[in-house]
């Protein structure tokens, strides 16, 4: 892909492109850290350890997740427990319930995620900012409260997951931390094509401004639908690693609003709108809840008032910090010019910024 | 006849959400702000009842002469802090700024007051009833909630239309730039419809506290509630809030008879039937602003 | 002395600049008409005025007074009032609430609902209707009308004739002598160079963003202005 300037001479084309050399070192280093992450139950990770990194993998995935529908698809749900609830009640119900097993039960989870997912999107598309946003919760109220009408998922009273009955505590965790840690890899990675996709250049313009984006020929409602399904199955898919990791899953732990507030948290602390911001996001804030977390309901007034001040005066979170206000990017989803212009408003990328109001063009005047 | 009672109850239970909704309704339409801190500013103000009986003997309604100062005062700093800020920000801002302020709320009251349920003691007066057939009796505080929500949705509508600071809150809801080449500072409008949404949570958290039990996670509750009823009364529309408070309030009281077990099921599915069906509301906005 | 100094001001818009160092001065009870094509920073200009948008460098003074950093609606109580382009209207008020929202910050005056009505009889039986249901010369007179509700000293009209009836622009013109004879200054910008030439003590004409003629409209030849317009 590349765009031809008034000069022909291949020195002063400007040739656009993707990766840059951060990139391919985030992609190696990725890479290492995953097959060492894979090795770790063989040699170094503790059974206490593989759990509790465990929970850090539900954390990035929940992140990448609300990242998708609000960083990039410009939505902000505070219901998305309602699919963490289906993930976990789904897998129960198809592995346990219907006799399937692990694995069928775990795609069955994703599917159910999906669908259901896809079908109230028709319902929560009909309002939008924040009225979506206390939309989705109802939503999520309303499947909460349908899930425990059905004896058969233990009503009121939760059900267990009994899938790995016979398997020895040792070998159930470390399945569960390899499931967990596959999970991660797919979640971040889906994320990432989908938002190097034509479909994300879509999402980008979308949240920058829905009504240009719609003139400029974008579907804005098949881009936020697609971000909305992706995002539920991701939820869904945390929602069966917790129902694996607790064997028990209770309808007002799995359905509490509290998971969308960690979502939230974890991205804005991390930085909205890149895909590294959640991963640094859900680290400090497992890292804080585990080593602050004793202080009570303290820690979680603190988390909100870091929370509000990081959206008002750090708008792209600690990644931003890291990332010296996005030149580096390890996982790039923009375009970036690979041999700068003369004119200096030709050096911005059309890399993710968090959602700028557009500017006042010169028709204008 | 327990239908027909339900029904009655159900209707008045509608002052309490119209009282809970109309501020939400009021920040909305004037800034275009959702504040998804609402249902914990409405249980702010039940605690605030609550301390104020019983550190200073208040008689329970009397609290609301000093609530509604207090959270209109509340109302008016938020506003020129933190929401003006947020509203300067990315679209997100509001609504994470208010989402991240909902938590600190329920947290610092669940610090002060621990979980455990409270309420406002009326003593007699939660048990009086006005029987009217033999089967449908009316308890005097619901009805007195009931007017009350009435007379607030009536004297803002009025604010609203007939004084020259109601006028300059439409014209900064229709056109804030335009506004302010009226001599209109949008600040100071945003942080007095701010204080007036609060003052009116405020009496809302009071009869809340008195209804009914209350701890710091309640607020969760009124502000689904809220949010249905302005949602199916039509947005920017008052008396199609107060309209939408009663429907919810038959679909929680009919919905408590047929499905005890599933508290506010029904109403939440009418809401539903109502966005899929009356995407607009009872009372659609005439213009859009 | 001026009632109105703009003094060589750069405006823009994110990096695009509107306005290249522009000068003017208004005196008390003086029409100044600013004409120029599409683009030429006229509406810019007037923003800048009413302080809508900021002077990247240069001074805006009132009445000798620097007011470049005053927000809008600090402008209005000294007597600064913009009609601006496309009128504006608060569309679910009716149009005597706009008049009324008009008077908020209102100086003393002449202008009162009773003297609008009477200067623009266009919209004197329309005074119940919903501004987003009238039509676009009440509309238009409605918003002139709103501006003046505020008694100001400098009244700025932001193309009085886009998009209305040759008639209707005709009707609202005719009601500006009365509005001067107030000893309101005007400073009107339009794309109508034959409406602005009639109303004006003198004319000023922009080119993408900068002075390129100016004097009374006796003064100015059919060509000169026209090719000022132009560029050519």
């Amino acid at each position: 892909m590349s765009v031809t300037l008034s000069d022909s001479t291949a020195a002063n084309r400007a040739r656009v492109q993707r990766s840059t050399r951060a990139s391919l070192v985030g992609l190696v280093v990725s890479i290492i850290v995953v097959a060492a992450l894979a090795y770790g139950p063989y040699a170094f990770l503790s059974k206490g350890n593989q759990q509790n990194l465990t929970t850090l993998f539900i954390y990035i995935i929940l992140g990448t997740m609300w990242n998708l529908l609000a960083g990039y698809a410009g939505m902000v749900s505070i219901g998305q427990q309602a699919f963490i609830g289906i993930g976990a009640y789904g897998i129960v119900y198809a592995a346990d319930i219907l006799g399937l097993g692990l694995w069928i039960g775990l795609v069955l989870a994703l599917v159910i995620s999906g669908i259901v997912a896809y079908l109230v999107s028709f319902l929560a598309f009909r309002l939008s900012g924040g009225y979506f946003a206390i939309g989705t919760w109802v939503i999520a109220e309303v499947i909460y409260l349908i899930t425990t009408q059905f004896d058969t998922l233990g009503a009121g009273a939760g059900i267990s997951l009994t899938t790995f009955r016979g398997y020895k505590p040792e070998i159930r965790i470390a399945v569960v931390y390899w499931i967990a840690l596959a999970a991660v890899v797919v979640a971040v990675a889906v994320t990432y094509l989908l938002l190097r996709s034509r479909l994300g250049a879509g999402f980008t313009a979308v949240r920058d401004d829905a009504t240009a984006a719609a003139t400029l020929g974008v579907n804005v409602t098949r881009s936020r639908r697609i971000a909305w399904v992706v995002a539920a199955m991701g939820c869904g898919l945390a929602g069966t690693l917790l129902a694996m990791t607790t064997l028990n899953v209770q309808p007002g732990s799995v359905f509490k609003i509290q998971w969308t507030a960690f979502m939230i948290f974890i991205v804005i602390i991390g930085g909205i709108g890149t895909i590294e911001g959640p991963i640094i996001g859900a680290i400090v804030f497992y890292a804080l809840e585990r080593y602050v977390g004793d202080v009570g309901f303290w820690y979680l007034v603190i988390l909100g008032i870091i929370a509000i001040a990081m959206v008002l005066f750090l708008p792209k979170g600690l990644w931003g910090l890291i990332s010296r206000g996005g030149r580096l990017q390890l996982f790039p989803t923009g375009l970036r010019l690979a041999t700068p212009l003369a004119t200096p408003l030709a050096t911005t990328t059309s890399s993710p910024t968090s959602g700028t109001p557009p500017t006042t063009s010169a028709e204008d005047l | 006849m327990q239908w027909a009672n339900a029904v009655v109850q159900g209707l008045l239970l509608g002052g309490l959400y119209a009282l809970l909704a109309a501020g939400l309704s009021l920040m909305f339409g004037v800034m275009r702000l959702v504040n998804l801190a609402h249902g914990a500013l409405a249980i702010v103000g039940a605690y605030l009842g609550y301390v104020l009986v019983q550190k200073t003997g208040l008689p329970p309604f009397a609290t609301i002469i000093v609530v509604i100062p207090l959270m209109a005062a509340i109302g008016w700093l938020l506003q020129s802090t933190l929401l003006n800020t947020a509203l300067n920000k990315q679209a997100l801002a509001p609504i994470l700024v208010t989402f991240g302020l909902a938590v600190i709320l329920q947290n610092v009251m669940l610090q002060l007051f621990t979980a455990d349920y409270r309420s406002i003691q009326v003593g007699d007066l939660a048990g009086a009833s006005i029987q009217i057939t033999p089967d449908i009796a009316i308890g005097v505080f619901p009805l007195m909630t009931f007017v009350v929500g009435v007379i607030v949705i009536a004297a803002l509508q009025q604010y609203l239309a007939r004084t020259k600071t109601g006028r300059a809150m439409r014209a900064t809801s229709d056109d804030r730039e335009a506004a302010t080449l009226m001599g209109i500072d949008n600040k100071r409008i945003y942080a007095l419809a701010t204080a007036i949404a609060l003052a009116i949570v405020g009496i809302a958290g009071v009869f809340i506290g008195i209804k009914t039990q209350f701890n710091a996670y309640s607020g969760d509750t009124y502000l689904i509630f809220a949010f249905e009823a302005v949602i199916i009364g039509g947005l920017g529309s008052l008396w199609g809030t107060l309209a939408g408070g009663m429907i919810l309030g038959v679909a929680t009281t009919v919905g408590a008879q047929l499905l005890p077990s599933s508290g506010t099921l029904l109403a939440d599915l009418v809401f539903l039937a109502i966005l899929v069906f009356l995407p607009t509301g009872l009372f659609p906005k005439v213009v859009n602003g | 002395m001026a009632l109105l100094e703009v003094d060589s001001i750069d405006v823009f818009y994110g990096d695009f600049q509107a306005i290249y160092g522009m000068s003017l001065s208004v005196d008390e009870g003086e029409t100044l008409a600013v004409i120029g094509a599409n683009g030429a920073g006229k509406s810019t200009l007037l923003k800048t005025i009413a302080g809508l948008n900021s002077p990247r460098s240069g001074d805006v003074r009132f009445d000798g007074t620097s007011i470049a950093t005053l927000p809008p609606h600090k402008r209005v109580p000294l007597g600064i009032a913009l009609t601006p382009e496309g009128r504006r209207m608060f569309p679910s008020m009716t149009i005597e609430e706009n008049l009324l929202v008009g008077a908020h910050k209102a100086r003393p005056g002449p202008w009162n609902l009773e003297s609008v009505y009477a200067t623009f009889p266009l919209i004197s039986d329309r005074r119940s209707r919903l501004a987003n249901n009238a039509s676009g010369g009440e509309q238009q007179a409605a918003a002139i009308g709103r501006a003046l509700m505020c008694n100001p000293r400098l009244l700025l009209l932001d193309e009085v004739s886009l998009g209305l009836a040759p008639v209707v622009v005709q009707q609202i013109y005719a009601s500006l002598p009365t509005i001067t004879a107030q000893g309101t200054t005007v400073l009107v910008v339009e794309q109508d160079v034959m409406h602005a030439l009639r109303v004006a003590d003198r004319v000023q004409c922009l080119l993408e963003g900068r002075t390129v003629l100016e004097g009374t409209p006796s003064e100015l030849t059919r060509d000169q202005i026209a090719s000022a317009y132009f560029g050519i």
